[in-house]
């Protein structure tokens, strides 16, 4: 008896995988200026190549497929790069995750932000991704977002007709949604700098090391002859963005920094979320968790004030 | 759509023609000759697609082979061979840091990495570095000890 096998289908090299990229044309200006050109054109036919780390993903399980992808390769240089202005320190979309983490100038300056990218996927994840993708991709669990708010974080956006500065506050607008105009692209961010006797953390709560929050929260407290004179409170992945507590911070000036205090403000910060049940947790257990958890982060804030 | 591009793959400069959509571990694999570079997951939570560019660890299942244009590719390939095998590479077998081996290539690169940015890493760096990569079969523990191990031999400790 005798086999017939079968020669089997030529190998698509785009089929390899079973996940695969849907096709879409390829733009890489090579300036700025034709960068925001190209954007103008395509609008939302048009998706920003930066890492490609949400991008990629989207659109090898057809959340997203565009018709064009635009590359920041070789604009790469000048949208990049971490300086200070200031009070304030700047640092361009499409700085690395993990050039934000060897800036030694963060941790010192913004150490919530530093918290943040150095529990961000990873490494590889960090040597692609970058701060503008993180922002831009809008997820409620984006890590760097509550230590930027924090940090009274703003955002400017370029477009053929100009730019405009955006409170990183009034940016979001949904899980995956921002304020940004279909011709429009993150330039920066620009964030404050840690003032004297002030400190700022973050932490997040994660199944594994790896994972997405399932609820994160970033601290900003200034504390003058024992007294919090401002703070600033910040949470991840418990509302449909990345929201300011302003519970927490009323309850947090003028007194102590005592831990009843922060734990007082944990409570106070339930008034401020609108958490669901998803797939890596429960409306219930962010409900819980955010009062040990915010006291943790305002604990971590005030050891670092002075140092 | 498509184009050529040209880039250094383990010291080597190659030119080839890509699809626009094209991802680099695919053009490895398919048309480069190289296997180590390896798909788990496609979706970068497993690290067995790592490779460096530059000097630095990224998932070739999530790099668009246009984006490379230019750079240093280097894969498991290029850091020893059988018959010279990197220090790394010695320690993953003489460690049974291998089982399957189907994520080997991946941490041999990732611990490349490491190794280049820190030649003296603790136990606890040296996880915290690993984290990206995916082990099903070892649990970790003689691929930690082979890196570490490797570290010492390159640091001339051993
Ligand atoms: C395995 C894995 C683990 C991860 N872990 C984490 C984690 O722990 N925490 C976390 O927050 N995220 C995590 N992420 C998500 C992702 O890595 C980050 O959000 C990263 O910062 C995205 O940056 P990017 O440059 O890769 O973005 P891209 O994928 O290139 O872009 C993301 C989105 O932003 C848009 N965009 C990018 N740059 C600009 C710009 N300059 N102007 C306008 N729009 C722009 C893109 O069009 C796209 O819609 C993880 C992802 C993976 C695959
Ligand atoms: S195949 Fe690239 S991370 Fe899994
Ligand atoms: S040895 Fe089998 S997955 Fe690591």
């Amino acid at each position: 008896m005798t086999f017939k096998v079968s020669p089997g289908p030529k190998l698509d090299i785009n089929k390899a995988n079973t996940h695969i990229l849907p096709p879409f044309t390829l733009i890489e200006p090579g300036s700025l200026k034709e960068l925001l050109e190209v954007k103008a054109k395509y609008g939302e036919k048009a998706a920003i190549l930066a890492g490609g780390t949400d991008l990629l993903v989207k659109m090898k399980l057809r959340i997203l497929e565009p018709e064009y992808v635009i590359s920041l390769k070789k604009v790469r240089s000048e949208l990049s790069g971490i300086r200070r202005e200031g009070d304030e320190i700047v640092i361009g979309a499409a700085t690395l995750l993990r050039d934000i983490e060897l800036n030694d100038s963060i941790m010192r300056l913004a150490p919530a932000l530093f918290d943040a990218v150095i529990v961000m996927g990873g490494v590889q994840i960090r040597n692609m991704g970058t701060i503008g993708g993180n922002l831009g991709n809008a997820s409620p669990a984006a890590d760097t977002a509550p230590p930027l708010l924090v940090h009274s974080a703003s955002v400017k956006l370029l477009s053929t007709s100009g730019e405009r500065i955006v409170p990183l506050e009034e940016f979001f607008t949904g899980p995956g949604r921002t304020v940004m105009r279909p011709d429009e692209i993150i330039y920066e961010v620009r964030l404050k700098a840690l003032g004297k006797g002030c400190g700022s953390a973050f932490m997040k709560i994660a199944r594994t090391a790896f994972d997405l929050a399932k609820i994160s929260a970033a601290a900003m407290i200034c504390v003058e002859d024992g007294v919090i004179k401002e703070a600033k409170v910040a949470v991840g992945s418990a509302a449909p963005t990345p929201v300011r507590a302003r519970s927490a911070e009323d309850a947090l000036v003028g007194k102590a920094p005592t831990p009843e205090t922060f734990l007082e403000a944990g409570k106070a910060a339930r008034n401020d979320i609108s958490p669901i049940d998803d797939v890596r947790s429960t409306a219930w257990y962010r409900r819980r968790v955010i009062a040990p958890l915010l006291h943790d982060v305002l604990q971590k804030a005030l050891g670092r004030i002075g140092v | 759509m498509g184009r050529f591009v040209s880039f250094t793959l383990n010291g080597k400069p190659v030119r080839v023609y890509v699809e626009d959509n094209e991802i680099l571990l695919n053009t490895l694999r398919y048309k480069l000759g190289i296997k180590s570079a390896k798909y788990g997951c496609g979706i970068g939570e497993c690290g067995a697609c790592t490779v460096l560019v530059d000097g630095r660890a990224v998932l070739s299942c999530l790099t668009l082979t246009t984006e490379v244009e230019g750079k240093e590719v280097l894969t498991a390939e290029g850091l020893g061979t059988p018959e010279r095998l990197h220090t790394i590479q010695k320690a993953f077998a003489e460690h049974a840091a291998v089982q399957c081996g189907y994520c080997t290539p991946g941490f041999v690169m990732t611990a490349a990495a490491l190794l280049k940015e820190n030649p003296n890493p603790s136990e606890e760096e040296v996880r915290e570095y690993i984290r990206g990569n995916y082990c099903r079969c070892t649990g970790y523990y003689n691929i930690v000890k082979a890196i570490l191990a490797a570290a010492k031999e390159l640091s001339g400790e051993a």
